[in-house]
């Protein structure tokens, strides 16, 4: 079925739906990544954005029941140059485009995305509407005109968890807390003095990978929606808390910078994308939008601490302004734009990385962050 | 942290000749790594035996010796020129195995040599199968169950113990060599011996088989600091059993989720951690069980590589440049990415197309090897080719190969296949194999019964079935009978067409149309290629390298900029006969172009080349060389000219139809090469010039062709009229020997032969032949080398060894030769280079050949006289004139050059090594010295013929060389050595006062020469025949000497020469010198 993608400015892209007939928009963003896209569709960050892989043959190993981020697919539209129908891979259950329709989620190929790609690298990331139904370019680029843009977009908020949950190991469980606000921390993970330290994780679009690390890092977890207040983590009796990634544009989420700035105060931080841009307002300073963003497994970044070079999983459009900060250390610096990736508090015990040690999709180089978390916390709590 | 400065000189080590498993991707590397450390202010000591490579070249290193790379020369040149440090991983194996047996010696320690980029703990961890077996375990990485054997008791031991099919990998060795694949007992006992003599340390291992898993490989970089990226992923389309350099590739890999790459790239920078390669690229393979995704490590090489070459290629990323760089002292955050410019080579490549290589064999040269594909490696070249999918770069590759094939599909007729046949021909991995493919499928063979007879991954057989649906449609398409550009319908799948790769002349074919039609609807219909950017970064960044590759897409990004411009095709994928002197004549051109300020436009498809690499030329286009890939690129480009005379046969057969084009061939009119090379014409031409050429006639039917026969007289030379590169060319001796070949080489009996006449020349027996090279501005000549032949006439002139100057025949033959070349020069008006083939028999000069282009012969004379024949020649065909550039003053002498041929026989069991009149080396070396004997001496290590200083000489000739042996026989038995010879041979020589014993041959019994061959007893064989019945009775001796690897010649003027160069190595040593000495520079 013949879809049409229109930008904003005028660009208008055709090809064929491989998921049927449907329409959709958002922010039309590009991902250099070559494998993983069933990581990326489950992406939470990925929420109101259309996401076109770069590399042109997708869906060759199909789709499984393991790797998925999230319990669902969360781009607005998938933009490929050629989807393949039949997969071949020993874990695949389902084809790309079954998958996709499936979870009512527009997919097209047949677009020149090395043109698309190089279009956004050099106008920036666009407004886009992909359409099998509207034929008339010209009305579509209208409308793509009328899409909000993503500066100012609170879009962590909804996709957050609208209740507080635990990991089971493979997927979440919802928990209820006691009525006087604490939580009945499972221990199931055993720390020296007989318990494991206890985290509040925000989920501001959460990919499980970070759970499942955290937890294989010996740490009890609670995960909490994006409006949970510093009252409230208190509450828990939690002992550290840790700020997800997430979609969106962190300046447009005020009352939970608020509550951060309140729990940098008192608890062990460490914050991931959207979490480490939180922490950035937290803290005082100030975010700004990139023209492309970063989105892909191939950015160099270095560890300023140990010189080290880390291929890092990058997905974001937001960026903190180094100089904006106070009584923070750069960490990590990414040596392709020397934009800030990693930074720490000289004063307090907090920790962030703009990138994603978690990887899924991308290289595994960066997974020491959970590590330092677990020794900041250690240390902190003089376990 | 900067580069190092504690080390001023840096030695490097060449591979040498082009061998199969060793082709020009290390001299790629190796010119990479020159440059590299040159720009950081080292003096670069390079050894390589290959003339014919860039790195050679007087410029590229500060001194450059051309000598035999084996332990003894390299320690000579060490003790020599001191280096502070030798880099031994970009030469290849050869490179790797020369510094370690160099290492061992003990030289570097002795001159405080240190080696860099791997050390020898590293090379040996990797190298040998044990301690890799056992490095793998430390890091908890699985390998396929093995046994380690070091003799055939081990082997006889661990076969009973395996399950079969067994694999068999000798240990330092590249390119499978030496391996195989058995099946049973008997097959082991083989393979082992000829493996266990193949390696360096006589160590082999017996692997349990993964045949049919998936194969893939990581080319990772790894810099001091423990910083590792991957640059590329490569994934086998042939499953495991055959060798990656013999199987069709795909980058990056296909049919791996994230999680899955990301556990083999974690294994990979394990592998590199544990093992210990210090800095540089390396190579790891991996297999993958397809049906539960269980993972082994097959092996790694702690150098760059093969897949190297193909990485840097595929990727854009300079590995060979990057691993020179942190060899001495730099990580990877400090070097900055040539292509983006603004980022660092700290990265991973991400591509956004997808490239496919496909190997080039030709059993078609070895009668009686096997059309089978195993672990041990058998293609000769490669060709790569880059598509925005599969479908399209699968059909482009096909296209470069140059195999008479236009992509997938050739005649499309509905010939039936039987299914049980075609079934039975895929099941063993073969040469033919991705074409056997579509044949399956049009058999009707399902993809589950494809798949399980191949094992090859379901993904890639429906990628090729896709391929097969557009043929469907094609088809049904042109019965409706609507073809042109008015028909929307038409064009749609005319664009449906060229996105799944198809060429202009698979749709002629389908559509019954002539390509040029084709094209001309094409351009009408406005479909048309559009030029990509390989940019390492998939458009994330602005790339400033330009090198394209033509896909049907929408956008354009192709900058061609208004600076006078040429295009110069290349010569496509190596192959017997067309090979690196090829590309080296192509580079040279573009280096001329550039250094003139025009822009050079380099197009070509093979990988391994420097030619293909991003600063070779102004711009690069990776694309097949075929009408109408080359037209489209001078479309766009619309250069001022375009060379066609430096890439060999794949361009020079472009000119005449570019011409007709339109297309502005720069040089010598394509006219004059149809003059050289249509017969009548040539022989109206010589007759005109009062030139001679051998008698000769053409035939239609075995009866004219013994006719002929008898009026020349035999022997007579007969070949097809088509052929090129000796393709079934053959002497014959009687009207039996005739009526044989019209019915075994041609399959022709009684009848008429069809389509091309026979030619019928006259065999010039015991002819000197000459090869000579000149250079012409049309006006002026410079005849720029005479090299006479070594063997005697009858052997293909690439497979003869020659020396420069002629050192047998007189002044008054040189001057006739000169007078002679100039002569057809001037008639031809030659504006280029020329080669002309001359044979001298009784006192006349007779004309073989003459080719108006560059030969394979002009990158040996350039280096053997310091005139850069390539460079002038562009020059003069860009309308400079001789007088000026005046090559004349430039010649350098005092010295002899001997150019020696490196055969490939030992990769092709069963095959006779003799030589004759059809090429069949893969590479040359040259070797240098004061005199012939020296020179030849040289040439003989330099090409693995060691010959030996002492001990037993084996000889045995036929009847018409027994007077011409008695000489270097007393020679040989001056020096000392012992000669034994057969029957008649012994008699003759006795007779003639030279002592000798008796040994029996072959078929006289028991024990024989191949006896003593097989105690180790002989030193060198000298062996010559004549006659079918002799030649097939002496054939197991031949073999036996090279699977035991004794030192042999199979010609009466190779023992002559032999016999010289022993008697003149006996109390000397041989010394080394740099070209920059010979050629006065230093």
């Amino acid at each position: 079925m013949r879809a049409i993608l229109a930008l904003e400015d005028g660009l208008v892209f055709y090809g064929t739906s491989f998921t049927g007939d449907g329409e959709s928009s958002g922010e039309v963003i590009f991902n250099t990544g070559m494998t993983g896209y069933q990581e990326v569709l489950t992406d939470p960050s990925y929420a109101g954005q259309m996401v076109c892989m770069t590399y042109p043959l997708i869906g060759n190993y199909g789709v499984n029941a393991e790797d998925v981020e999230s319990d669902r697919v969360y781009v607005e539209a998938f933009i490929v140059k050629e989807c393949c129908k039949i997969p071949s891979n020993w874990r695949a259950k389902e084809s790309l485009p079954d998958y996709l329709k499936r979870h009512n989620v527009l997919g097209i190929e047949g677009i020149d995305t090395r043109q698309l790609t190089r279009h956004l690298r050099l106008h920036g990331a666009k407004r886009g509407i992909i359409s099998t139904r509207e034929a008339d370019p010209v009305a579509l680029v209208e409308r793509a005109k009328a899409i909000p843009v993503m500066e100012g977009q609170n879009l962590a908020a909804a996709v957050s968890a609208s209740s507080p949950y635990r990991w089971d190991g493979t997927a979440p469980r919802a928990v209820s807390l006691n009525k006087d606000g604490s939580y009945d921390w499972p221990g199931v993970h055993t720390a020296p003095d007989g318990r494991g330290v206890r985290v509040v994780v925000y989920d501001f679009g959460v990919k499980w990978n970070i759970l499942r690390l955290l937890e294989a890092q010996g740490m009890d977890l609670l995960v909490v929606p994006a409006s949970f207040t510093a009252r409230q983590v208190e509450q828990t009796g939690a002992e550290a808390v840790f700020l997800s990634n997430g979609p969106g544009d962190p300046a447009a989420l005020g009352g939970v910078i608020d509550e951060l700035a309140a729990l940098c105060q008192r608890y062990p931080v460490a914050g991931i994308c959207l979490g480490h841009q939180l922490l950035g307002h937290a803290l005082g300073g100030k975010t700004f939008k990139l023209k492309f963003g970063h989105h892909g497994c191939n950015h160099p970044v270095k560890d300023l601490l140990s010189g080290h070079i880390e291929i890092s999983s990058q997905n974001h459009g937001f960026c903190v302004d180094v100089d904006s900060l106070k009584d923070v250390e750069i960490t990590h610096v990414n040596l392709n734009d020397n934009t800030l990736e990693g930074f720490r508090h000289t004063k307090k015990p907090i920790i962030a990385i703009q990138y994603h040690p978690e990887a899924s999709p991308g290289p595994h180089d960066s997974r020491n962050f959970f590590h330092r978390f677990r020794s900041m916390v250690r240390e902190e709590l003089g376990r | 942290m900067p580069k190092r400065t504690d080390i001023k000189k840096i030695m490097l080590i060449g591979s040498g000749p082009i061998v199969i498993g060793q082709a020009c991707e290390f001299d790629y590397s190796g010119t990479q790594a020159c440059k590299a450390l040159r720009e950081e202010g080292y003096e670069v000591v390079l050894v390589n035996s290959n003339p014919a490579t860039i790195m050679t070249d007087p410029g590229l290193a500060h001194r450059t010796y051309v000598e035999p790379i084996d332990p003894e020369t390299v320690a000579a040149i060490i003790a020599k020129e001191r280096p502070d440090a030798l880099l031994p991983t970009l030469g290849g194996q050869t490179g790797l195995n020369t510094a370690l047996a160099v290492a061992e010696m003990g030289v570097l320690e002795q001159y405080g040599v240190e080696l860099i980029g791997a050390t020898r703990e590293a090379i040996e961890k990797a190298e040998s199968r044990e301690l890799f077996r056992q490095a793998m375990a430390n890091i908890g990485l699985k390998v396929p169950a093995s046994g380690i054997a070091r003799s055939m008791e081990d082997v006889r031991r661990l076969g009973s113990e395996m399950p079969f099919p067994i694999i068999v990998r000798p240990a330092f060795t590249m390119g499978g060599t030496g391996g195989g694949i058995a099946y049973n007992m008997e097959d082991l006992e083989a393979i082992c011996r000829h493996g266990l003599a193949a390696s360096l340390k006589s160590e082999i291992m017996l692997e349990e088989s993964v045949l049919g898993w998936k194969e893939f490989e990581l080319e990772v970089m790894r810099d001091k600091n423990n910083n590792c990226v991957i640059i590329c992923s490569i994934e086998n389309l042939d499953p495991m059993g055959v060798h990656t350099g013999d199987s069709v590739t795909v980058a990056p890999a296909q049919t791996l989720t994230d999680a899955e790459y990301q556990r083999m790239r974690n294994a990979a920078i394990a592998i590199m951690g544990e093992i210990g390669v210090e800095t540089g690229g390396s190579n790891v393979q991996f297999a993958i069980n397809p049906a539960n995704g269980d993972m082994v490590v097959i092996e790694m090489n702690p150098r760059v590589s093969r897949s190297s070459a193909l990485a840097s290629k595929a990727t854009g990323f300079p590995i060979a440049k990057i691993a020179a760089k942190l060899a001495v002292g730099y990580t990877l955050d400090e070097l900055p990415n040539d292509i983006t410019r603004e980022t660092m080579a700290s990265f991973e490549p991400s591509i956004d197309y997808c490239v496919v290589k496909i190997p080039r064999f030709t059993f078609e040269k070895f009668p009686g090897s096997q059309d089978s594909l195993t672990t041990s490696m058998k293609s000769v070249g490669e060709a790569m080719s880059i598509g925005r999918t599969f479908k399209e770069a699968l059909q482009k590759g096909l296209r470069s190969l140059e195999i008479g094939v236009p992509g997938l599909g050739k005649d499309f007729c509905g010939c039936p296949v039987d299914k049980e046949d075609i079934l039975a021909k895929i099941r063993t991995p073969n040469s033919r194999r991705l074409l056997q493919l579509r044949q399956a499928m049009k058999a009707g063979l399902t993809l589950e019964e494809i798949h399980d007879a191949t094992k090859v991954d379901p993904w890639f057989l429906r990628q090729i079935q896709d391929i097969l649906k557009v043929e469907e449609e094609l088809k049904a398409f042109a019965l409706g009978g609507r073809i042109n550009a008015a028909d929307a319908a038409c064009v749609a799948l005319l664009r449906k067409a060229k996105e799944h790769g198809y060429s202009d002349r698979q749709l002629a074919t389908i559509w019954k149309r002539d390509p040029l039609d084709i094209r001309q609807l094409r351009k009408e219909a406005g479909v048309l290629p559009t030029y990509y950017l390989v940019d390492t970064c998939a458009a994330e960044f602005e790339a400033y390298t330009p090198y394209y590759y033509s896909t049907y897409e929408t956008g354009q990004e192709l900058h061609t900029g208004t600076n006078r411009k040429v295009v110069i095709l290349g010569g496509g994928p190596n192959r017997i006969g067309q090979g690196i002197e090829f590309d080296y004549c192509c580079c040279h051109a573009a280096f001329a172009l550039k250094e003139m300020g025009l822009d050079a436009i380099m197009v070509n498809s093979n990988p391994e080349t420097v030619s293909t690499d991003y600063d070779t030329s102004t711009r690069l286009y990776f694309e097949p060389l075929t009408l109408e890939d080359a037209l489209n690129i001078i479309d766009v480009e619309k250069p001022e000219g375009v060379i066609v005379q430096f890439g060999g046969q794949t361009p020079l057969n472009l000119a005449v139809p570019l011409k007709r084009a339109g297309a502005p061939i720069l040089g010598t009119d394509p006219d004059s090469i149809d003059r050289a090379e249509d017969r009548e014409r040539f022989q109206h031409m010589l007759q005109k010039l009062g030139l001679t050429q051998p008698p000769n006639g053409i035939a239609f039917s075995a009866e004219e062709a013994k006719r002929i026969a008898r009026e020349i007289t035999y022997p007579v030379v007969v070949r097809p009229s088509y052929v090129l590169g000796g393709r079934a060319m053959e002497i014959v001796y009687s009207d039996e020997d005739l009526d044989t070949y019209f019915r075994e080489a041609l399959g022709v009996s009684g009848g008429r032969v069809k389509e091309n006449p026979i030619l019928v020349d006259k065999f010039l027996e015991n002819a000197i032949e000459f090869d000579v090279d000149a250079l012409s501005d049309g006006t002026d000549t410079y005849v720029a080398g005479i090299m006479e032949h070594i063997e005697e006439a009858g052997i293909h002139s690439g497979d003869s060894a020659c020396v420069l100057p002629p050192h047998t025949v007189g002044g008054d033959i040189i001057q006739e030769i000169e007078r002679q070349t100039m002569a057809l020069a001037k008639e031809l008006n030659v504006v280029g280079l020329m080669n002309i083939q001359f044979a001298l028999k009784d006192g006349v000069l007779f004309i073989l050949e003459v080719n108006p282009r560059a030969s394979r012969t002009a990158p040996f004379v350039s280096k053997a006289t310091g005139v850069p024949l390539p460079r002038l020649a562009t020059m003069v065909m860009l309308g400079k004139s001789l007088k000026e550039l005046d090559p004349w003053s430039m010649r350098k002498g005092g010295h002899v050059a001997v150019k020696e041929s490196v055969l490939p026989f030992h990769r092709f069991p069963g095959v006779d090594v003799l030589l004759g009149p059809e090429m069949r080396s893969t590479g040359e070396v040259m070797g240098i010295d004061a005199t012939f004997g020296l020179a030849y001496m040289k040439s003989q290590l330099a090409a693995s013929n060691r010959l030996p200083s002492q001990g037993k000489v084996f000889i045995s000739v036929s009847d018409k060389d027994k007077a011409g042996i008695v000489e270097p026989a007393r020679i040989l038995k001056e020096l000392g050595c012992s000669i034994l010879a057969t029957r008649g041979t012994a008699e003759h020589l006795k007779a003639h006062g030279v002592p000798c014993e008796p040994v029996l041959k072959v078929y006289e019994g028991r024990p024989n020469i191949t006896d003593q061959i097989k105690n180790r007893e002989i030193a060198l064989a000298i062996n010559t025949v004549s006659g079918k019945k002799s030649i097939h009775d002496s054939k197991i001796l031949r073999q036996t000497t090279l699977l035991y690897g004794v030192p042999y010649t199979t010609t009466l003027a190779g023992a002559k020469a032999v016999a010289l160069a022993m008697k003149e190595r006996s109390g000397a040593t041989l010394g080394v010198k740099s070209l920059q000495e010979y050629y006065d520079l230093a």
